[in-house]
């Protein structure tokens, strides 16, 4: 670990100001709960000069609110505290099932919700900087993955730069249930629609985000639905419990009868970024939910695909794990008050 | 202990007692190598090599060297030849491999350690470590392991046999399977890390370190440093798992005793989980092909094995469990070979039931294919084949009772009624499928010695330089002498691991109770002799100690196991006592046996495994702690299913390296993953495999799940799997 400058600014206000008074000109890096962080730290992979812990200052968004029409979710909120919330469990599913599935009770005592959207890959090579080729670590050095080890590695949205997957499940949640998320930061606060706070690889692996220099993740905005309560998280691994998701869907339907009124689905583990499948969500809306349509609209979400080496089995357990959410969901028991 | 069928026995051992160090381990008192805290410590960080194959060019070390804090930078141009050149154990020495600690400039394998930075504090070291600049040479590109080139492996004659002919047996057969089975390196990653702490004072050199072996590590440093060994202390108090890993001696012991030398202060090393997986052995790699022929009635008329495991190319490592898989059921023609296949890799060793894992897994898998063509019952097709002598040799097996393991686990399980047809039993949208297989585990024993002191008020010490690495070892010592001078256990204490006690065997080959407990055994009969007691029998001694007038007695006793040389016991002296038999005994085969019935369910659209039900029923002897015992075999058939279903050492064969070299990447059963295992201990009696009538149950539990798990994936779904780990596409 390369020694850093570290800062614990009590208020939202001193962050800015120790950000603005900074002797160099690299942005500081923000600490939450460290799992993401301190792990890279260590490895080397992440070398900060200057660490801002958000804990004190991002104490006031920390809360879980739901006045009936929309939840907001503080960035500082505890992954464990919101996977136990009974308001998000009862009328959010999904996004508990998304957390509780996530890590193990240990890393979601730490981790907060912030941090957790802004999780790094998994992928090896970017793990271990003894490896030269991995653009999303140095860019322009190459992608160590396409020739090696690729089981885990991504088959939507990947470039010929990088085909690492997005990792994390409760992403997968929050684009599922199209939320926002308000930001923070020199230039004031700004909300965005959470799909768009991440950015495909393309030729730029390195930049994973539209965050400005500095800004902060304070809240997540979640409009409540017919979709919400009728949702859930499916995540299929290797082992029954603390693995990343080898496939996983997020699915939320609003059901007239047999028939779909509203769908909204996003696929994890999949893909380079959180993953919306619109094609298939096309697909369902007024159609009959059986095995045929749910089968369909599978497809519809992977007809863009691209296999690697050692994942081309995914496509296949993608479609699989969609038509099987699907189905759970729409024979969920679901309370209308 | 509900599910333990062995019955109340009526003397100290057999009871399920309490774990002698359950207190320290629960309050975190237990002190374990890293935990022992000397004054002064600087802390040592390895730089390993980031290259498959090739040399090292240049060090920069300017920068580490700059960082405050730092003390000594350890590289093959600045050791020097303090370290010299001995040889591993398969050459007679005490070295897990043959390489030279910072020997040269060669690099031999990924992970090698090439120098190793001490420093005031861990922070420092590491960081000091990040700076260093290695410059390596890298011409050719690393041979990674088994790849397609099979056909260069090199047979290992001396480990082929056969009887019989199975060529026209095998030509002539009505029934034949004709299959290949591979599996994965793997690495018993321990809890604890691989730790040393050396301090030297006055000349003398103590050793905290982890072992299964704190003799070998004793006698092998000496080797090493040109020491007297009467001048070097290991200490290993309590292991957190071990497992093989942590058996015979690394490179780090000698690097650490060098640096602390160097810098006259203690040294403190801790290798990193990642750096664990090239500190010590492993299991390597195996492919199987196995041919088997039967008459319609399901009697084995050839069996034939072959092995292949990559080994290294500095040592010639194989487990060869041909000698075990072609022993165990009546067949009149044989043929076993074993062959080699030489990689750029760190040397394989041992890792729980090192060969008898992968080699049950093809033979047992093949067993269960051999049943499905003939259609007939697998528990049936193994009755038909059961033997009391092993068919190579045609020696008697010292006791078996093998087909009651398999009647009494069946009769647990259910599994009568279970469907032949594959793919015929559902629970909504799971496939469930039932398989089973045979555990076995040949019994060993090594040469051991063991002090016992009895004291007037009763109090026994045992002292023994055997190991406890979480087995239960404290308290079944504890036991055997409760039981022989007849005081109560918490009158006993005991001592282990430490070279300073009476010497002992390895901690290998499940044979530490096997060994340790007859020579205890051994040293109470020399108590009961000097009070003029009978011996061969537990007695209550104390009256006869009130009568004698004794303040204390104190005996010393060695004992040679069964099979060894008769000069052996020198080797017990020297770091060298290892163990003996299972099928490598002139006159009998010794083995623990057993049966493994599991429940599997496969999800029909994801395709996910899962093991809701393992059932074991073992003959092992006697079981001196039905406790400990019961944790060893529930621990085993654990390891069995990540053996069958998680661990995986993934290779890059570019630079030969693991990719998940971590405990996030690298599975192994959790919790959820393990619901109802149940292990039943049939009770046998056994008075040839050693005195204490013990034949282990450190290794079996592990045997044959992995093809009890493939038979009932294949049960469930109709697909059979040869390949381990199972994982989800090889069931799309
Ligand atoms: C062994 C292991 C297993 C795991 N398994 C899973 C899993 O199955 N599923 C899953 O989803 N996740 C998993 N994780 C990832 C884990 O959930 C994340 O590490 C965690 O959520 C990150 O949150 P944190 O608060 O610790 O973030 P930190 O490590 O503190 O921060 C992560 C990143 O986000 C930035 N950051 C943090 N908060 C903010 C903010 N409010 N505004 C702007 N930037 C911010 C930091 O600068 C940093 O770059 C696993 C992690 C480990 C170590
Ligand atoms: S997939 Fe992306 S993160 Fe992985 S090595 Fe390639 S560029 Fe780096």
């Amino acid at each position: 670990m390369r020694p850093f400058q570290y800062l614990q600014p009590a208020t939202l206000a001193d962050v800015i100001v120790a950000q603005r008074e900074a002797p160099s000109a690299v942005p500081a890096t923000f600490l939450a709960g460290g799992t993401t962080l301190i792990d890279l730290m260590k490895l080397g992979v992440m070398q900060p000069e200057r660490v801002v812990d958000l804990r004190l200052a991002g104490s006031d968004f920390a809360q879980i609110r739901f006045d009936g029409a929309t939840l907001r979710l503080g960035a500082f909120a505890r992954m464990a505290e919101v996977a136990d919330h009974p308001v998000v469990a009862a009328s959010f599913p999904v996004i508990a099932q998304s957390l509780s599935l996530a890590a193990s009770p240990q890393l979601r005592n730490m981790a907060t919700l912030g941090g957790n959207v802004l999780q790094r890959t998994r992928c090896a090579y970017f793990r271990d900087p003894t490896w030269a080729a991995c653009n999303k670590r140095t860019p322009g050095s190459g992608c160590a993955a396409v020739d090696g080890a690729n089981r885990q590695h991504a088959v939507l949205g990947t470039s010929s730069q990088c085909i690492a997957t997005y990792h994390g499940d409760f992403a997968q949640a929050l684009m599922a249930l199209d939320a926002s998320v308000v930001l923070g930061g020199p230039a004031g606060t700004r909300t965005i629609p959470f799909a768009a706070l991440h950015r495909l690889p393309g030729n730029t692996p390195h930049v994973e985000t539209t965050l400005h220099p500095g800004e902060i993740i304070l809240d997540f905005v979640i409009p409540a639905g017919p979709w919400a309560s009728r949702s859930l998280y499916l995540k299929i691994r290797d082992r029954q419990s603390y693995e990343y998701a080898v496939a996983s869907a997020a699915v939320a339907v609003a059901m007239n009868g047999d028939v779909v009124a509203d769908a909204r689905i996003a696929l994890g583990g999949l893909a380079a970024v959180p993953w919306r499948a619109h094609e298939a969500e096309a697909i369902l809306r007024d159609a009959v939910l059986d095995e045929a349509t749910a089968t369909r609209a599978a497809e519809a979400s992977f007809a863009a695909a691209v296999p690697q080496s050692h994942n081309a089995f995914k496509i296949a357990l993608g479609r699989d794990t969609l038509v099987r959410a699907l189905l759970q969901a729409a024979s969920m028991e679901v309370r209308h008050d | 202990m509900t599910d333990t069928l062995f019955p109340a026995a009526t003397g100290t051992m057999g009871q399920p007692e309490r774990r002698y160090e359950a207190r320290e381990k629960v309050t975190g008192s237990a002190a374990y190598a890293s935990d022992v805290k000397l004054a002064r410590t600087a802390h040592a960080y390895l730089v390993t090599s980031s290259i498959g194959r090739g040399r090292l060019q240049s060090f920069d070390l300017t920068a580490a060297r700059a960082l405050p804090g730092v003390i000594d930078i350890l590289t093959h141009e600045t050791i020097g030849d303090e370290i010299r050149q001995t040889p591993s154990i398969y050459g007679g020495g005490y070295m897990a491999d043959t390489l030279r600690p910072l020997g040269s400039a060669e690099i031999a394998h990924w992970g090698q350690p090439v120098a190793m930075v001490v420093a005031e504090t861990y922070e420092a070291a590491r960081e000091a470590a990040n700076l260093v600049v290695v410059s390596y040479a890298a011409e050719v590109a690393p041979v990674a392991g088994m790849g397609s080139s099979v056909a260069t492996g090199q047979a290992l004659d001396p480990m082929g046999f056969a009887v019989g002919d199975f060529d026209t047996a095998y030509r002539t057969a009505n029934v034949t399977v004709d299959a290949n089975y591979t599996t994965p390196a793997q690495h018993q990653n321990p809890m604890e890390l691989f730790a040393t702490q050396c301090v030297w004072e006055a000349g003398r050199l103590t050793v905290h370190e982890p072992s299964q072996y704190v003799n070998n590590v004793k006698f092998g440093l000496a080797a090493q440093l040109g020491l007297d060994p009467s001048r070097i202390r290991v200490i290993s108090t309590y292991v957190g798992g071990a497992f093989g890993a942590k058996g015979f001696l690394t490179h780090r012991t000698a690097l650490v005793a060098v640096a602390a030398r160097r810098i006259g202060r203690p040294v403190k090393l801790v290798p990193t989980r990642a750096q664990g997986f090239t500190v010590s052995g492993y299991r390597a790699e195996t492919r199987h092909h196995v041919q088997l022929a039967a008459t319609q009635d399901g009697r084995l008329t050839a069996l034939r094995h072959e092995g292949w495991e990559v080994t290294s190319r500095a040592d010639t490592v194989a487990m060869g469990a041909v000698s075990m898989t072609a022993r165990l059921y009546a067949c009149p023609n044989i043929t076993a070979r074993v062959n080699v296949v030489a990689a750029d890799r760190s040397t394989p060793g041992f890792m729980r039931a090192p060969g008898e894992m992968p080699y049950a897994f093809a033979m047992e898998t093949a067993l269960d294919e051999l049943a499905h063509k003939l259609q007939m019952d697998p528990v049936a097709l193994r009755r038909v084949n059961d033997t009391q002598t092993e068919p190579v040799g045609g020696l008697p097996y010292t006791s078996r009772s093998l087909m009651l393991c398999f009647d009494t686990a069946a009769a647990a399980f259910g599994w009568q009624g279970r469907p032949s047809e594959p793919a015929t039993m559902r629970d909504g949208d799971w496939q469930v499928g039932w398989g089973c297989a045979t555990a076995f585990y040949p019994t060993h024993a090594g040469n051991s010695a063991a002090r016992v002191r009895l004291s007037a008020d009763g109090r026994v010490h045992v002292e023994s330089a055997g190991h406890e690495l979480g087995q239960g070892m404290y308290t079944m010592m504890a036991q055997v002498a409760a039981e022989e001078l007849g005081v109560p256990i918490a009158q006993v204490t005991v001592a282990l691991g430490d070279t300073d006690l009476p010497p002992a065997v390895v901690a290998g080959g499940s044979s530490s109770t096997a060994s340790v407990a007859p020579a205890i055994m051994a040293a109470c009969d020399a108590i009961r002799r000097r009070l003029g007691i009978a011996t061969g029998v537990p007695a209550d001694v104390m009256p006869a100690m009130e009568a004698s007038g004794l303040g204390t007695i104190e005996e010393f006793t060695e004992v040679r196991a069964h099979g060894t040389a008769p000069d052996s016991l020198r080797g017990l002296y020297r770091g060298m006592a290892l163990p003996a038999g299972g099928v490598h005994l002139p006159d009998r085969v010794q083995f623990a046996l057993g049966a493994q019935f599991v429940e599997v369910r496969v999800h029909r659209r994801t395709r996910e495994i899962r093991v809701p039900r393992v059932i074991g029923a073992f003959a092992a002897g006697r079981i001196i702690n039905p406790r400990t015992a019961h944790g060893q075999l529930v621990g085993g058939m654990i390891w069995g299913i990540g053996s069958a279903l998680h661990e995986h050492s993934e290779i890059d064969t570019r630079n030969a390296s693991y990719i998940n070299a971590n405990l996030a990447d690298y599975l192994v059963p959790v919790n959820a993953d393990v619901a109802d295992v149940q292990a039943i201990m049939v009770e046998e009696e056994d008075r040839l495999v050693n005195r204490a009538g013990v034949k282990g149950v450190g290794e079996i539990g592990v045997v044959g799940v992995a093809a009890a798990i493939s038979n009932a994936i294949f049960h469930a779904t109709g697909i059979r799997v040869r390949d381990l780990p199972i994982r989800i596409e090889h069931l799309m």
